[in-house]
């Protein structure tokens, strides 16, 4: 039996709306990432994470209940799910569920790229608690009427803390703030650049020789909807990278699967598992640069003896 | 017999956000797609601007599995911007199906 579409749209829209993220997470496990690097609160340019490193946990967490749902008659009740979840934040309790080593490893994820950013010069700032999620998500499923209010609501934050410029560290951030944020917020002028963007245009020299061979998987954000295929390769190289590309690379980049995990995680699954094989045909270290594609296709590396990692980890090793 | 519905028809051809006249059928985008269907997108945007509401119905699970992976869209000659129309259906269902908006 299918997921049922409209109650899970409907519970991720009441999120949103009632609790400003499709998942909700603690203010802890939001910023907590931060603690130590002596970011300062605010600023004319910030680190926007979009809360999507912080959020993969949880939602890693409630796909998997998804896909143990998916055959299962509990799909009738998800109705009534969707009006409890308005009394009460039922969908906090994934985040309760989700992996300590994946928080763990993603909050590493965002200290190192934040570390680059310090060390190639950026003066850096971060809104901490006024940091919101850009609303992705429900952007991408249609939910017009509840994205643009919350879209005003994020730019609003924005202004209130003087911001004039972002640097993003997911390809779905910066798409939503670069490119749709514009065509829905009136008078919205905040700049918008990804940090391999900005790495890439400060082009640091490298402090260590990588010599190892890597796989890219290019995102389908940066590549076809950003137009960013050169960065990363430009970043990796000048360090030493052997850098290897499958046949559906750059702007031919083929899916993770990643988008469609909620609502059909048996499917996601399977092109992950295309994807991992032709990944692997290129080698067995592959970096990815979103989190939704490294959660992803890692759970369809399972047991295939492939290693899966951020480009921004090998990114902190040569450059940090 | 399909039902039309000139209702859904008025609304592709006067909406700025759907754009698929431009599209001749040639089916690379359905060659390319990784979901490997074989209706999207060409079919269905066909379907829905002749305003066959049912059939459109009968999709929906197609079109809630579209990636917007834009993949279709990085080889399409008519520079159909394939991604946003679903999207836009996407917006249409989840308003007046399923009544999501409220």
């Amino acid at each position: 039996m299918p997921l049922p579409i409209a109650p899970i749209l409907g519970i991720l829209a009441d999120n949103v709306k009632q609790r400003g993220s499709v998942l909700p997470i603690s203010k802890k496990a939001a910023t907590g990432w931060a603690k130590g690097l002596n970011l300062p609160k605010g600023g004319e340019t910030v680190i926007y994470t979009g809360h999507m490193y912080q959020l993969i946990p949880a939602i890693d967490a409630m796909s998997k209940q998804m896909a143990m749902f998916e055959e299962s008659p509990i799909t009738k009740l998800f109705p009534l799910g969707r009006f409890a979840n308005k009394i009460v934040n039922l969908s906090f309790f994934m985040s309760l569920m989700a992996s300590k080593e994946m928080k763990v490893e993603n909050n590493k994820i965002l200290r190192n790229i934040a570390s680059l950013l310090k060390k190639s010069g950026v003066e850096l700032g971060y809104l901490y608690g006024d940091e919101m999620y850009s609303g992705a998500l429900i952007y991408d499923e249609g939910l017009d009427e509840v994205f643009v209010p919350h879209a005003k609501k994020v730019y609003a934050k924005l202004k209130k803390n003087g911001v004039k410029k972002i640097i993003t560290v997911d390809p779905h951030t910066t798409n939503m703030m670069r490119d749709i944020y514009p065509k829905v917020v009136p008078g919205y002028d905040i700049e918008v650049q990804s940090y391999m963007e900005v790495l890439a245009e400060k082009a640091p020299e490298a402090l260590k020789q990588c010599n190892k061979e890597l796989v890219i998987h290019d995102s389908c954000v940066y590549a076809r909807y950003e137009n960013m295929v050169d960065q990363p390769r430009e970043l990796l190289k000048n360090a030493g990278v052997d850098v290897k590309l499958p046949e559906l690379s750059g702007k031919s980049t083929h899916c993770c699967g990643g988008p469609i995990e909620a609502l059909f995680p048996k499917k996601a699954h399977e092109i992950a598992g295309n994807r991992i094989e032709q990944l692997q045909e290129q080698g067995q270290n592959i970096a990815t640069m979103c989190p939704i594609c490294l959660v992803n296709l890692r759970k369809a590396a399972g047991g295939k003896g492939c290693q899966l990692k951020d480009i921004s980890e090998t990114l902190a090793d040569a450059y940090l | 017999m399909s039902k039309v519905s000139s209702e859904l028809a008025a609304k592709l051809k006067t909406s700025k956000e759907f754009n698929a006249e431009a599209c001749y059928h040639c089916g690379t985008c359905t060659a390319l797609c990784p979901m490997g269907y074989e209706v999207l997108p060409r079919k269905l945007f066909r379907e829905a601007m002749l305003g066959l509401e049912e059939k459109v119905k009968a999709r929906i699970p197609e079109i809630y599995q579209c990636l917007l992976c834009r993949m279709c869209e990085e080889n399409c000659p008519q520079d159909v911007h394939i991604a946003e129309n679903v999207r836009y259906l996407r917006n249409l269902i989840n308003k007046e199906e399923m009544n999501l908006i409220k």
